[in-house]
């Protein structure tokens, strides 16, 4: 789908209505409403790739790569639990919902993540048998609308996540359009079927921190301090949310950047709400050391996390796990040149398609529709996934023994350096070859 | 029935924590005590969260937050007020309270009938699933938000934006509504909603008649999108 067509000379395309912009421009004024597509921000936003590690040389030794260990293991909820969950890898895999994602999509996920000892998370629409039958720890999500929500499930889950809000849309509620509610989804989350699902943005029984404590401690009651309670929040104002989700009794933060993924959310949406993942992590970190609860509660993040390198930064500027969305589906097939024609088709393209609100995944993956779903292989993409995790876990682990860490968890701010003055500013790293890092002058938060 | 069986365990929540009594609550799911008797229950949060057997309970006070939270099979009867969120996402058995309730009674409730004497306040029934809720006295604003499922009868008045964003449930009300929020319309009372609604009635232990609630439900306009009712979101 490249544009073969050149600016020539007398044909200069505009900076402010490039031709995505007029093109949006004339859909809006043809059709009177705003675009809503799934995956995460398209546009440029200041990411780990603006970040490099520094290796060790003489003032400090690395470690020698294939011999010497390199832990990767981490435990999750080791606050409040009895049975904090541990995994042999820093990578989970964040919630997406059944219902945004075929059945068979997520026993994918359940069985990839298995295979290399790490967790999945349900999603908006509740647990299914596949997900629980093939994830060995599985994290189960109580949203605002609860689709799906009863105690059985919550007993059996391996944690539970208490969502509060979404990179791809900080305050925003879930959609899942008409054409993707199947009898079996309409059943799960007790609505009719083929019509639109607005999930609500807030929760039915809570408002507040205040609040959030006391449903955090039903949820220990109901599963008698047995499992871990992680805290869901978006990346927007991390240092004041963290904060209140530790003092909420939260087990574990999970902190979404505004790049994280999403099924279906207006495009606005995605792109212009929420802080790259980037700067929300040392935010999110003082937050965390400044009531003395950091790796103490521990804190999970996602939003385009997509190779060894940027768990490795993550892991450096804080984070104790990573979790990601649309790199698994990717990872599972979808967006695969095998179905470049379907793309096409669909007005779209492989390594384009974002449209997973409309359930028409040539893959079979963010779809409800039966034949197209049995065009994906669970086993066979569980295979897949479980070959991304171990790849970017082995080149985690490269970087972090470059740096002299025997454990990925030690990787630290000061391994890092900044390439561009924006993300020192965000990353609170120097920028390369300076001493310099903009706006800190002597404060935090 | 043996007279072990109907002994009444007694719990005094000023002498033992939250935690023991639901520990042991959980754990009569396997064996124990069917019947139970709360004292001093102090407003204390997320008392009897989470049973999963056919208990009879009985409460002497006023409860705090989340009173017996995704209940299922269980009688509870609670002889005070309840704080927010009762029986919050219940699955089956009866919880009635002979007080009033907070904010979020019932919310997301999937089965069983919840009973309050007295008024209940904002958000009564929000995204309610399948429970069934009737309340003597009156709900507050909200009430019925985004309501998937089940029936909400309302014996006394409602507060503005009533069902607002309703799906499928039933809403019954006797005294005036404030304001039906976006896509709540009035319907008629036929004979089918007339006859489920006397069940509720008896169901509930309420002398009322039928004939005089009026019913509202969706207009089923914000099913799916159009965006001639934009102005309506
Ligand atoms: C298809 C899809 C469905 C999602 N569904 C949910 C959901 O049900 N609940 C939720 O909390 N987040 C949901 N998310 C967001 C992810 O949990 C996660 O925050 C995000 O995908 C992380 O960013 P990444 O996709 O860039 O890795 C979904 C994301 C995708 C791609």
């Amino acid at each position: 789908m490249t544009d073969e067509r050149t600016e020539s000379i007398g044909m200069r395309e505009s900076a402010l209505f490039d031709r995505n912009v007029i093109h949006e421009i004339q859909r809006k004024a043809r059709e009177g409403i705003y675009d809503i597509r799934g995956f995460g921000a398209k546009r440029k936003v200041p990411h780990f790739d603006d970040l490099l590690l520094l290796g060790a040389s003489v003032s400090r030794y690395p470690l020698e790569g294939y011999r010497e260990r390199c832990n990767t293991a981490v435990t999750l909820g080791t606050r409040f639990a009895k049975n904090p969950i541990e995994l042999e890898i820093p990578i989970t895999i964040a919630g997406m919902s059944f219902g945004a994602l075929s059945a068979q999509a997520k026993e994918a996920l359940g069985r990839g993540a298995t295979a290399v000892g790490t967790s999945t998370t349900t999603g908006d629409g509740g647990m299914t048998e596949e997900e629980r039958g093939h994830s060995e720890k599985l994290v189960y999500q109580l949203l605002p609308s609860r689709y799906g929500m009863n105690p059985d499930d919550l007993r059996r889950a391996d944690a539970i996540e208490v969502v509060i809000g979404q990179g791809a849309k900080p305050g925003g509620g879930g959609m899942l359009l008409g054409q993707k509610i199947s009898d079996r989804v309409a059943q799960m989350r007790d609505l009719p079927k083929g019509i639109d699902q607005r999930s609500s943005c807030r929760h039915p029984d809570w408002t507040g921190p205040d609040d959030l404590e006391i449903k955090i401690g039903e949820l220990r009651e109901i599963t008698d301090w047995r499992v871990p309670i992680y805290v869901k929040i978006a990346a927007s104002r991390p240092y004041f949310d963290v904060a209140l989700a530790v003092k909420s009794g939260a087990d574990v933060v999970v902190l979404d950047g505004m790049e994280g993924g999403t099924a279906a959310t207006q495009d606005v949406f995605i792109e212009h709400v929420g802080i790259p993942i980037l700067s929300a992590i040392p935010e999110a970190v003082d937050s965390l050391k400044e009531l003395g609860m950091h790796r103490k509660v521990q804190l999970v993040v996602s939003g385009g996390i997509r190779t060894g390198a940027d768990v490795a930064k993550a892991l450096a500027l804080g984070a104790d796990a990573v979790s990601i969305g649309v790199a698994a589906m990717i990872a599972l097939g979808d967006n695969s040149p095998e179905y470049q024609e379907e793309y096409e088709k669909l007005g779209s393209g492989a390594g384009y398609y974002d449209d997973w609100h409309e359930g028409r995944d040539p893959a079979g993956i963010s779809t409800q529709d039966e034949e197209l779903g049995k065009r994906f292989d669970a086993e066979l993409g569980g295979r897949r996934l479980a070959n991304y995790l171990r790849a970017m876990v082995l080149e985690t682990q490269t970087l972090a023994r470059a740096c002299g860490k025997s454990d990925v968890r030690n990787l630290e701010p000061e391994d890092l350096v900044a390439l561009t003055i924006e993300a020192a500013a965000m990353a609170r790293v120097p920028l390369a070859g300076t001493k310099w890092i903009p706006g800190l002058d002597g404060k935090t938060g | 029935m043996a007279a072990a069986e109907q002994t009444v365990e007694q719990v005094d929540l000023s002498r033992s924590t939250v935690r023991e009594l639901n520990q042991r609550l959980h754990d009569a799911a396997d064996g124990g005590p069917q019947s139970w008797r709360i004292t001093h229950p102090n407003g204390l949060h997320a008392i009897g969260a989470g049973i999963n057997a056919p208990l009879e309970l009985e409460i002497d006070g006023h409860v705090g937050y989340y009173c017996v939270g995704m209940n299922k099979e269980a009688t509870v009867r609670i002889h005070g007020n309840a704080g927010v969120g009762l029986a919050e996402n219940i699955m089956s058995g009866t919880v009635t309270v002979d007080g009033d309730a907070s904010q979020s009674a019932a919310a997301t409730g999937r089965g069983g009938l919840v009973v309050v004497r007295g008024n209940a306040a904002a958000r009564c029934g929000i995204s309610m699933k399948g429970v069934n809720i009737v309340v003597e006295g009156n709900v507050g604003h909200l009430s019925g938000f985004m309501a998937q499922k089940g029936a909400l009868v309302v014996c006394g008045d409602a507060g503005e934006a009533l069902g607002d964003s309703i799906y499928e449930t039933h809403i019954y009300v006797r005294g005036s509504v404030a304001e039906l929020g976006a896509d709540c319309i009035e319907k008629e009372l036929g004979e089918f909603h007339t006859a489920e609604l006397t069940g509720l009635l008896a169901e509930a232990d309420v002398d009322a008649n039928a004939a005089d609630f009026r019913r509202y439900g969706s207009a089923r306009k914000l099913y799916n999108f159009n965006i001639d009712n934009a102005d309506a979101y």
